[in-house]
């Protein structure tokens, strides 16, 4: 028996695209293979580690971004599909420093080993932006997508509650 | 329900003035997370989010069984793939292969012409970039013969089965010819005699499934070579001085030369405690005189970590009225490939297989048995669990034909404070109060209370032993401007333990909580600690940082004294104050004052150490025990079998909460992830001995949607805790008895009761439809 795997035909397969996107506000240009995805892109390219990869299918959730607004995996979208887009990382959304709902998080306890929190918080936030006043049902349906072994979830509901209950003051 | 922070207050006014030493002080506050800010922002850096220019990507190379012999490698094409710097295989390696391990050294640092399990790599490519080192990695051509594995503890244990483990490994050992890597027995009374008192016997089989630790952050290992000759190690590990010390002795390098960087690991749970691949890493870096960066699929943690399975065979006896006459367990632990610290679950689990009850007559046999798995490891409960689930749903079963109810047969039967619960000559005794927390557990629950059809509840209690031994160092600096730095090993992988040390040194030396911060995570720079595991932290390192803090006061008034001529003994020092005879100073004054215009800073040096007892089966006594009462109420599904958990409350007996914030957090996660075991994870094998559910969209770990409908979190506080301000560790006690509340709640609701973890919906239909074909006809 033997484990041989199909030695590629053509590894320059890995010709590098050139592809245009608006990360945070700003224009970047990175050149990628074809396979590289929007999260490799961003951690790896663009330099923003702050979006996480863990199961890299998916499931899990911890590498969201907002892709023209939009929550996504960035693990199943490729660098090149995002050609002309606007992409949103954690860094974004706190480069004026933590917001009501980072606070939140650390206030309410949600905050444990952290990996899965910036993925937690562009779902949460995607969420509040959609629906600015959900229900406890409603958090955790839309938070589903997003795994914390720690097990924050209820901490993140409360967390998420709470900056609902802030941005309704203003 | 209060939210955390307001619990905590009033948990803490609660406490009083007598046994609060410092009202107005940091600890007992629900005081946010050190580092905090940093891990919602994204500018938390964890191993895979640090940069090395230039350096070199390693791929791993794997056979697609979990047992073979290896007849050839072939790295020709491998090593024409352009950007490939070196593939590395067993001949590659010193001879005889360099092996570790925790508590045998059986592992290899990479499979030396047998594989052992599935995924232990054959080869290692090293590449330019990492597209270029998987491209390499899948060029590699493995020429292997699959061998009859083992991969059930039946197969294990069969007659003629497979060896896992060469018997060269344990020579002269009584067991080296079989999968019996190791026993525990423990005995006292007189179980034949209880036996003829007694009114019930209950006789049954339980299993425990194997769960991965399923860690957000799947890991990995950066190893740069010295200029000096030595190496710099970055792991998120439990235990850097563990890998140090193991990276120092497979390269024959003296421990100075070996660095380890723990960046906070994002997420442990027990399987980043002990070394996997950092040797292997090691190597690629002192043969390629380059940094070499292994990331993780989260694929390659399933198969670097895992719980060890159990399968439990229990007698147990019970009186007319409810007393524990007798408890008799056959327990095999499924471990994996290798030892790691397999062999000390199955004896400190097995240890606690009569739980902390009152029963005369008790006999214990253990075995950890070697399979072709993924080698098991710690894993937050580190056994308990296992045999917490079949004595449990003993409890119960007896109470069941006794005609008691759950909470009554345990309020029978519980020890009392200061009342053995191991008995002969390793005994234990009930460190605490623990039938407070039962109570406050059933009164949370409502427990007595009508419910409507369909629903029905458990409770149960679980205990875990902490540390048995242990050696924590620390080291605080009192700087000129009355700021501190604190150096701690222990690792921060979300339990918080900065933090506590952070509140602890804020209270102590009268430093503002923002001016005090902490150094972990470096061999190079910050002092010894065994380990961060068995929730020993608080109590360990958190002595030693307290310690540290008192001698710090010492030297400050000290070095006052001899700066001002106030002779020493008309001075004294209490937290964050000096006394002198002119009245009271804060202590950044005082030091102020004490240094005078030289400036300069204190240094104070704190150890906690625990010596082990050579005779104790476990090494020596626990410094605490962890102790929960766990109550769930379950709405059972019968056409589909689904659970619907309507309350879940956790109680665990705490001594002191140091942080409430961070005990709720770890209570409710320890919940969580006890519910995952119970209710739905498993690993599955093939016949190969492959993980079929490899990965997050088969293997199912609880979401947001599988979060009990109300989930409550309790702490009894009676400050009788070893730790400091009368704390005890509290991180595993909330998941030590979820299946055995679980399973009793599904029995109370649905009449059916299972044996087999996790209770699946297919389980649970499959068992009401078992029960009662008539529902079976009616569809």
């Amino acid at each position: 028996m033997t484990s041989t795997a199909r030695v590629p035909d053509h590894l320059d397969a890995d010709e590098l695209q050139t592809v245009t996107l608006t990360v945070n506000g700003s224009e970047r240009t990175v050149a990628v293979p074809t396979h590289r995805t929007l999260l490799d892109g961003l951690r790896e390219e663009v330099g923003l580690p702050g979006t996480k990869s863990c199961c890299a299918e998916g499931e899990c959730g911890a590498c969201t971004v907002l892709l023209d607004g939009r929550a996504v995996n960035s693990c199943l979208v490729l660098c090149v599909e995002a050609e002309g887009h606007e992409v949103t990382t954690v860094e974004g959304l706190s480069a004026d420093g933590l917001t009501d709902l980072q606070e939140e998080f650390l206030n309410a306890g949600a905050v444990q080993c952290g990996f899965c929190i910036p993925g937690q918080v562009v779902s949460a936030e995607y969420l509040l932006r959609t629906n600015p006043d959900p229900d406890e049902v409603q958090i955790r349906e839309a938070l589903s997508g997003n795994l914390c072994r720690c097990a924050g979830y209820q901490r993140i509901v409360r967390a998420v509650q709470a900056t609902a209950a802030r941005r309704s003051e203003r | 329900m209060t939210t955390a922070p307001e619990r905590a207050i009033d948990q803490r006014d609660a406490l009083g003035e007598p046994s609060d030493p410092y009202p107005q002080g940091q600890v007992g506050r629900p005081v946010l997370r050190y580092g905090g800010g940093d891990r919602t922002s994204g500018a938390q850096r964890f191993v895979a989010d640090l940069r090395f220019p230039g350096s070199l990507q390693v791929a791993l190379v794997t056979v697609p069984v979990g047992c073979a012999d290896v007849l050839g490698i072939d790295v020709t094409a491998a090593r024409a793939v352009p950007g490939v710097v070196d593939v590395v295989t067993a001949a590659d390696l010193p001879s005889p292969m360099p092996r570790f391990g925790v508590s045998h050294t059986d592992r290899p640092v990479l499979a030396d012409g047998r594989v052992n399990y599935h995924g232990e790599p054959v080869a290692a490519v090293v590449a330019e970039t990492l597209d270029a080192a998987q491209a390499a990695a899948r060029a590699v051509h493995v020429d292997f013969r699959e061998l009859p594995g083992v991969y059930t503890l039946d197969d294990a244990l069969a007659p003629g089965a497979h060896r896992v483990q060469e018997p060269s490994l344990r020579p002269g050992h009584a067991l080296a010819d079989s999968n019996v890597l190791e026993e525990a027995h423990y005995a006292w009374g007189d179980v034949e005699a209880e036996e003829a008192r007694t009114e019930v016997v209950v006789e049954e089989t339980y299993t425990f499934p194997m769960v991965t630790h399923f860690p957000i952050e799947p890991g990995g290992t950066v190893a740069v070579p010295t200029d000096s000759g030595g190496l710099d190690v970055y792991s998120p590990v439990q235990h850097p001085y563990l890998l140090q010390r193991t990276l120092a002795s497979v390269l024959g390098l003296p421990l100075n030369q070996v660095r380890v960087f723990a960046p906070d690991p994002g997420g442990g749970f027990g399987g980043k405690q002990n070394p996997k691949l950092e040797p292997l890493l090691a190597f690629l870096a002192l043969r390629t005189r380059r940094t070499c960066r292994l990331v993780l699929s989260l694929e390659e943690t399933f198969q670097s970590m895992r719980r060890a399975g159990c399968r439990i065979a229990a007698r147990t006896g019970f009186t007319a009225d409810g007393a524990l006459t007798f408890h008799s367990v056959e327990a095999d632990f499924l471990i994996g490939a290798y030892a790691d610290v397999a062999p000390r679950v199955m004896g400190k689990g097995s240890y606690v297989a009569a739980g902390p009850y009152r029963i005369p007559g008790v006999r214990i046999d253990a075995r950890a048995v070697m399979t072709n798995t993924t080698p098991s490891t710690a894993f937050r409960g580190f056994g308990s669990p296992q045999v917490s689930w079949a004595l449990e749903s003993q409890l119960d079963a007896g109470a069941r034909r006794l005609g008691l109810d759950g909470l009554e047969i345990r309020r029978r039967n519980l020890v009392a404070k200061g009342e053995a619960f191991v008995r002969g000559e390793s005994a234990a005794t009930a460190d605490g109060e623990w039938q407070q927390s039962l109570d406050k557990a059933a009164e949370l629950i409502g427990w007595g209370t009508p419910l409507p059809p369909g629903r029905g509840r458990g409770i149960a209690v679980g205990i875990k032993p902490g540390a048995t031994s242990g050696l924590s160092q620390s080291l605080v600096r009192l700087l000129a401007d009355g700021s501190a730095i604190v150096y701690a090993g222990t690792s921060d992988m979300g339990q918080g333990a900065r933090t506590l040390w952070q509140q602890i040194v804020a209270d102590e030396l009268g430093a503002p909580l923002e001016q005090v911060s902490v150094v972990s995570g470096d061999t190079g720079t910050v002092p010894f600690d065994l380990q961060t595991s068995a929730s020993r932290s608080t109590v360990f390192m958190g002595s030693a940082v307290l310690e540290a803090c008192k001698d710090v006061r010492r030297r400050v008034l000290d070095l006052y004294a001899e700066s001002t001529g106030v002779p020493p003994e008309q001075l004294g020092e209490r937290p964050g104050v000096l006394v002198t005879p002119d009245g009271e100073l804060a202590l950044p004054e005082a030091a102020r004052v004490a240094l005078g215009s030289l400036r300069g800073e204190f240094i104070g040096q704190g150890t906690r150490r625990l010596r082990g007892k050579g005779k104790h089966p476990l090494g020596g006594d626990a410094a605490f025990y962890e102790f929960n009462a766990t109550a769930i109420e379950v709405e059972v599904d019968r056409e589909t079998g689904e659970l619907l958990l309507t309350r879940h409350v956790t109680v665990s007996d705490v001594g002191t909460e140091l942080n409430p914030l961070q005990v709720v957090s770890q209570d409710e996660g320890a919940a969580i992830m006890g519910l995952g075991h119970s209710q739905m994870e498993q690993l599955l094998l093939d016949e190969h001995g492959r993980i079929r559910n490899l990965g997050a969209l088969d293997y199912r770990i609880p979401t947001f949607k599988d979060v009990p409908v109300e989930l409550v979190s309790a702490a009894v506080e009676n400050h009788d805790g070893p730790g400091p301000y009368g704390s005890k560790g509290i991180s595993e006690g909330a998941l030590l008895c979820t299946a055995g509340a679980l399973g009793a709640a599904v029995a109370d609701a649905a009449g059916v009761v299972i044996r087999d973890l996790p209770l699946t919906p297919e389980r649970v239909w499959t068992a009401i439809q078992a029960a009662c074909p008539e529902e079976q006809d009616a569809q």
